[in-house]
C-alpha cells in the first residue's frame, strides 16, 4: 500500500516528523546536505524516545532521549544492542509529495 | 570438625594405610633426586614447599612432608574467624590433600614425628613410619604456652580439665565452639592479640566473655600503656569485660571448670576457660636430637641449624636471637631457604625482619611497627590521642626517620608510615602529615581493585567487567570504548575511571583516538583551530562547516556543538539551521521521557509577584499541567506540557524564557540579601536580577548556573556554582568560579574581589566570554577551571595577561545585544511544523500503479 503523506515542505529541512499510517506511527526524515528521504518506526527500541525529535546526518538518526544511534537506510543499531528499526520505502512524486510504501 | 569433608581431611582408613614409605614410592625417575623431608605442614612448612616448587624444586627433590594434623594446610591466622563464625573451616584451607598428590608431595597427614636419627639421616614417625632424608627442614611451629596453674589438668592426669582449652588448631576451635553452646560465661586467660581474637569469637557465639590479663594493659607487646588502656575501653564498649593485672592461680571445679581463683584472693565463676597466654616454639624434637636450641631452634642467615643437613623456618626457628610470631617474617624465611636449596640464589640470606602488623582486633583497626617506646634520649615522640573516638597515634622518630609507629582506631596513614619505616626514609618536617589524611585527599580506592561486577557508569549501568570485556574485544581507544559500552556517555563523571580501566586492561595497546582533541567528533579540528578556520572562511552555518571542513559529511553528533560555537562567534550574524539544534532548543523547552515538555519562565533573581504567580497558576489550570514544581534554581517549573501547547502557554504566561533547557546561562539564584535579612551585607537580589537581565539566554559550551549571596552564610549556595558572588563586609563582592554540586562537587575558586555591582558584572562577563571561547563542548566550568588552573584564569580575566580583556568585554557585550527571547516564537513560529509531532497526511491514497485517485481515508 502506498500512502501520500503530503508536501515534503511540511518537514523542516534536516528534521523528521511523524505520521500516523494504518494505525501505526511512522517517522519520516529529511537530511539536510544530501536531501535523502527515509522512513522508520517512530519509537526508539531503547526507551521509546520519539526519533523524529532527534539529530539526522550522514545517514544516521540519533535518538533525543539517550543518544542511541541507528542507520536510517536499514535501521541497524550503531554502537548499541537494540534491535534494528523497521524501515519503510519513501519517495517523492512530481508534485513534491511524499509517498510511503507500507507492506500490506 | 564435623563439616570438613575428605577433600581436606584424611579419612581414618586412609590414615591407617597411609604409610607411604620409600619402597612404596620408589621408582626409577626418583633415582637421581635428593630426598627432602619437611617436618611440619603448617603455614611455614607448606609455604616453603610452594616456594620450592615455584623455583623448579620438584625436579631436584623428592619431597616428603609430615603433618601433625590430619588435614591439608590451612591459614592459622583465620582461625579466629572460624571461631567467630565469620569463616567456615573449609574457607581457611590453603591446599587440599589433592594438591599434595598433584605436586608429587608425599604427605603423612596426622603422623607425629617422634625422633630424628641425624647419624643415619632418618626421621621416625608415630606408628612405625620412617623416612630417610638428604635434607631435612624443621617447620614445627609453636604451641600454646600453658602457665602452671593449679587444677588445669584433668584428674585422670592426661589432657586438660573439662572446659579448659588452648586456641591453636582447627580442632581446638571446634572444641571451643561446641563447649560454648552449653556455657554461660567464658574467660580468656591472656590479653594478647590471640586472646582478644578468641574473646571476639566467644562473644560472637553469644556467651558472656571476660579477658583476664596478667599485665597492666592489653597487648603489651605491641601497645604502650595509653593505647592498651584505650583498647580496653573499646573492648568493653563491645561487651567484653577486661581484668588487667590479674594472676590466675587455680582453675576451680571438680571434673569440669567452675571458676577461676586469682592471686589477689578474688574468684570469677565461669564454665569454660580459653588459655591464650602466648606461644612457645616447638623445639623439643630438635633439642632431643642434639641440635643447638635456645628459645627456638638456632639458625644462621641461610636458615641452617647446627647440622648442615637440617634447616628450620617459621615460629620454631630463632634467628639472631629473635623468634617471630607473625606471618610476614615466615614468608621471607621460606623464600630464602627455597632460593638456596634450589640454588636459584645460592647466597640468598635472611637478615631478620622489620616487624610490622596491621590488624583488626574485634573491629578495632590497629597498625603497629617497630619500637613502641623511645629508646634513646633524643628519640622524638609524636603523639595524638582522641579518647572519645578511641583514636591513638604515636610515632617514634630518630634522626628524622621512623623507628616505630602505633595507630589505633584510625589506620588511614598506615601504608605511608610502613613505607617510611621499611625504607628508612626521611619523614616530612611537618610530622602531622604522617598522622592524618586531609579530608579532601582521602585516597580513593583504585578502580582496578574493584570487583568485576562493580558498576562504574552509574548513568548507564555499565559494570567493570563489561568495560574490561569491551577492551579485550578490541575497544582500545577511550572513544571506542565509551561508544561501545556507553560507559561515560551519561553525566561523564566516570570517564576518568573508564580511562583507568582502559589503561589497566589494554596496557601498551591503548590507542589515543585523535578525535579526543577535536572540538566535535565529526570535524577534525581543535577548538582553537576550528574557530580560526571558521573565521577565515566566514562559515556562518553548521552545514557550511560540514561542507568546507568535513568533506561534506554531516555528523549528527557534532551539530549541537557547532551551533553553539557559531552563535558564540557570529552572534546575530549566525545563520541558524534548526536541525542543528537539539530538540529542546528547537521548541525552547526541556523534553521529558514521555515527550511532554517542562516550561520554566524566567523570574529574574527568583523575585516574583502575586500577579505573576496568578498568571502561572492560571496557565497551569488552563493547560491541565500535571505538575508544578519549584526548581533547584528557585524557579517555577510547569511539567508535562504538550509540544503543541507550548506557544499558547508562553503567550498566556507573558514571561520570557528561563532557558532551563539549553546549554546556556540558566538562573542566578539569590538570597534575600540586605533587603530583609538581618545578616546581609550586600544587596544580593539586586545584583542577581542585574546579572540575569544582562546575561539571559547567552549560550555556553555547557549549562552555566550562578548565584549571589548577601553574606558568607552562603544561603544561595554560591560556593558551588559555575559563577558565585558572595557579599563580604565592607561592601565588597567575592567572585568565585568553577564550583559544582552535581555529579561532581567542587568548591568554586576565588577569581576576584570587587567593590561595585558594575565591576561584578564586568568580571563575570569577561570570565564568561573566556570560558565560551576556550572550553571544550560540554565542558563545565568546574572542569575548565580545573584544567587551566585558577591562576591562569585570573591572570587573563583580572590582570589581562594576554591583552584580550577589552576584546572579551566587547564580545560578551555583542552576545548580550544579540539576545532575543525565543518564546517570541509563540507569535511567529520559525516553521509551520515547529510544534507539530504528527503531521496530517494528504487526503488521498495512491493506488499501486502510481496513478492518483481522490479518495478519503479514514483518519485514525
Amino acid at each position: 500500500m502506498t500512502i501520500n503523506l503530503g508536501s515534503l515542505e511540511k518537514i523542516p529541512l534536516g528534521e523528521g516528523r511523524e505520521y500516523e499510517v494504518a494505525g501505526q506511527l511512522v517517522a519520516v526524515f529529511r537530511e539536510r546536505i544530501t536531501g535523502k528521504l527515509t522512513a522508520t518506526q517512530a519509537l526508539c527500541p531503547h526507551k521509546q524516545g520519539h526519533l523524529a525529535d532527534g539529530f539526522t546526518g550522514n545517514g544516521l538518526i540519533v535518538c533525543p532521549m539517550h543518544a542511541f544511534k541507528f542507520a536510517l537506510a536499514d535501521g541497524t543499531a550503531q554502537g548499541n544492542d537494540c534491535a534494528a528499526l523497521k524501515t519503510y520505502a519513501v519517495r517523492l512524486n512530481d508534485a513534491g509529495e511524499l509517498l510511503l510504501d507500507l507492506p500490506v | 570438625m564435623a563439616r570438613i569433608d575428605t577433600k581436606w581431611r584424611k579419612s581414618e582408613v586412609a590414615l591407617a594405610n597411609g604409610r607411604a614409605t620409600d619402597t612404596l614410592r620408589g621408582g626409577a625417575k626418583e633415582m637421581n633426586k635428593q630426598k627432602l623431608v619437611i617436618i611440619g605442614n603448617g603455614m611455614a612448612g607448606a609455604r616453603f614447599v610452594e616456594d620450592l616448587l615455584a623455583r623448579g624444586g620438584g625436579e631436584q627433590f623428592e619431597i616428603v612432608m609430615f603433618g601433625d594434623e590430619p588435614y591439608g594446610n590451612y591459614n592459622r591466622i583465620l582461625l579466629s574467624g572460624v571461631l567467630a563464625g565469620t569463616h567456615q573451616a573449609q574457607d581457611i584451607f590453603i591446599n587440599p590433600l589433592a594438591w599434595y598428590e598433584e605436586n608429587n608431595v608425599a604427605l603423612h597427614a596426622g603422623v607425629r614425628v617422634e625422633s630424628i636419627d641425624r647419624e643415619n639421616k632418618i626421621v621416625y614417625g608415630a606408628g612405625g613410619v620412617s623416612e630417610a632424608y638428604d635434607k631435612l627442614v624443621l617447620a614445627t611451629g609453636s604451641s600454646a604456652f600453658v602457665p602452671p596453674v593449679e587444677g588445669i589438668k584433668s584428674e585422670e592426669g592426661a589432657g586438660y580439665k573439662d572446659g579448659v582449652f588452648v586456641f591453636r588448631t582447627l580442632d581446638d576451635c571446634d572444641g571451643i565452639a561446641k563447649y560454648a553452646e552449653k556455657s554461660k560465661r567464658a574467660v580468656v586467660i591472656g590479653g594478647g592479640l590471640l586472646g582478644l581474637e578468641a574473646a571476639r569469637g566467644l562473644l560472637n557465639r553469644g556467651i558472656e566473655t571476660h579477658v583476664v590479663h596478667l599485665m597492666g594493659h592489653l597487648m603489651e607487646v605491641q601497645l604502650d600503656n595509653q593505647a592498651g588502656r584505650m583498647l580496653k575501653r573499646s573492648m568493653e564498649g563491645m561487651g567484653v569485660t577486661v581484668h588487667c593485672e590479674k594472676a590466675t592461680t587455680a582453675i576451680l571445679g571438680n571434673g569440669h571448670v567452675a571458676g577461676l581463683q586469682f592471686k589477689d584472693g578474688s574468684t570469677l565463676d565461669c564454665e569454660m576457660v580459653v588459655i591464650s597466654a602466648g606461644i612457645r616454639p616447638n623445639a623439643q624434637l630438635a633439642r632431643d636430637c642434639g641440635l643447638n636450641v635456645e628459645r627456638g631452634i638456632v639458625i644462621d642467615d641461610g636458615m641452617m641449624t647446627s647440622d648442615a643437613h637440617i634447616f628450620s623456618v617459621g615460629e620454631c626457628a630463632q634467628h639472631r636471637g629473635v623468634t617471630y610470631g607473625l606471618v610476614a617474617p615466615l614468608w621471607e624465611q621460606t623464600a630464602v631457604l627455597a632460593d638456596r636449596m634450589t640454588e636459584r640464589k645460592p647466597n640468598a640470606a635472611y637478615l631478620g625482619s622489620k616487624l610490622s602488623t596491621k590488624l583488626k582486633v574485634m573491629g578495632v583497626d590497629l597498625a603497629v611497627m617497630g619500637a613502641k617506646e623511645p629508646e634513646h634520649d633524643d628519640d622524638e615522640v609524636v603523639l595524638y590521642s582522641e579518647p572519645s573516638r578511641g583514636i591513638y597515634k604515636k610515632l617514634i622518630v630518630r634522626d628524622g626517620k621512623l623507628k616505630g609507629a602505633m595507630l589505633l582506631g584510625d589506620t588511614s596513614t598506615a601504608a605511608g608510615l610502613l613505607q617510611a619505616y621499611d625504607r628508612a626514609a626521611l619523614l616530612p618536617a611537618d610530622r602531622s602529615e604522617m598522622l592524618f589524611t586531609l579530608s579532601g585527599e582521602t585516597k580513593q580506592l583504585s578502580v582496578t581493585d574493584l570487583p568485576h561486577e562493580a558498576q562504574i557508569c552509574n548513568c548507564n549501568g555499565v559494570s567493570k567487567g563489561a568495560i574490561i570485556n569491551a577492551v579485550k574485544g578490541g575497544c582500545t581507544s577511550l572513544k571506542k570504548l565509551c561508544d561501545s559500552t556507553r560507559a561515560g556517555s551519561g553525566c561523564g563523571a566516570c570517564k576518568p575511571q573508564v580511562e583507568e580501566l582502559l589503561n589497566f586492561a589494554a596496557g601498551d595497546l591503548v590507542v589515543i583516538d585523535p578525535s579526543v582533541h577535536y572540538y566535535v567528533p565529526g570535524v577534525p579540528f581543535s577548538k582553537h583551530d576550528l574557530i580560526a578556520a571558521i573565521q577565515a572562511k566566514k562559515l556562518k552555518s553548521v552545514s557550511a562547516v560540514f561542507a568546507e571542513l568535513a568533506d561534506g559529511r554531516e555528523d549528527p553528533a557534532s551539530k549541537a556543538g557547532l551551533a553553539s560555537l557559531l552563535k558564540t562567534i557570529w552572534h546575530e550574524h549566525y545563520e541558524d539551521e534548526r536541525d542543528a539544534r537539539y530538540i529542546n532548543d528547537r521548541v525552547h523547552a526541556n523534553i521529558q521521557k514521555d515527550r511532554t515538555f517542562s516550561v520554566v519562565p524566567r523570574i529574574y533573581g527568583g523575585v516574583t509577584s502575586p500577579d505573576e504567580l496568578r498568571r502561572i497558576a492560571n496557565v497551569a489550570d488552563k493547560y491541565n499541567v500535571p505538575m508544578v514544581k519549584i526548581t533547584g534554581g528557585q524557579r517555577i517549573d510547569l511539567l508535562g506540557v504538550k509540544k503543541e501547547d507550548l506557544p499558547g502557554v508562553w503567550k498566556d504566561l507573558g514571561m520570557p524564557s528561563g532557558h532551563a533547557y539549553s546549554k546556556a546561562f540558566r538562573t542566578c539564584k539569590t538570597c534575600v540579601g540586605t533587603e530583609f535579612c538581618r545578616f546581609g551585607v550586600g544587596d544580593s537580589t539586586a545584583l542577581g536580577i542585574a546579572i540575569e537581565r544582562r546575561f539571559q539566554g547567552i549560550e555556553f559550551p555547557a549549562k552555566l548556573k550562578m548565584a549571589t549571596t548577601g553574606c558568607p552564610r552562603n544561603c544561595s549556595e554560591a560556593s558551588t556554582k559555575d559563577i558565585g558572588l558572595t557579599a563580604i563586609e565592607g561592601g565588597k563582592w567575592e567572585i568565585a568560579v568553577g564550583g559544582a554540586a552535581g555529579a561532581t562537587v567542587r568548591k568554586a575558586d576565588l577569581l576576584a574581589t570587587v567593590s561595585t555591582h558594575e565591576d561584578a558584572l564586568k568580571f563575570t562577563g569577561r570570565f564568561m566570554q573566556y570560558y565560551r571561547e576556550n572550553a571544550k563542548y560540554l565542558e563545565r566550568t568546574y572542569d575548565f577551571v580545573e584544567r587551566l588552573g585558577i591562576e591562569k584564569v585570573r591572570a587573563v580575566v583580572v590582570d589581562d595577561s594576554e591583552g584580550i580583556a577589552a576584546r572579551l568585554d566587547a564580545e560578551i557585550q555583542a552576545a548580550v545585544d544579540a539576545f532575543v527571547d525565543p518564546w517570541q516564537e509563540a507569535v511567529q513560529p520559525h516553521h509551520p511544523s515547529q510544534f507539530v509531532n504528527i503531521l496530517p497526511k494528504a487526503a488521498h491514497v495512491v493506488p499501486p500503479s502510481g496513478g492518483m485517485t481522490r479518495q478519503s481515508i479514514p483518519s485514525a
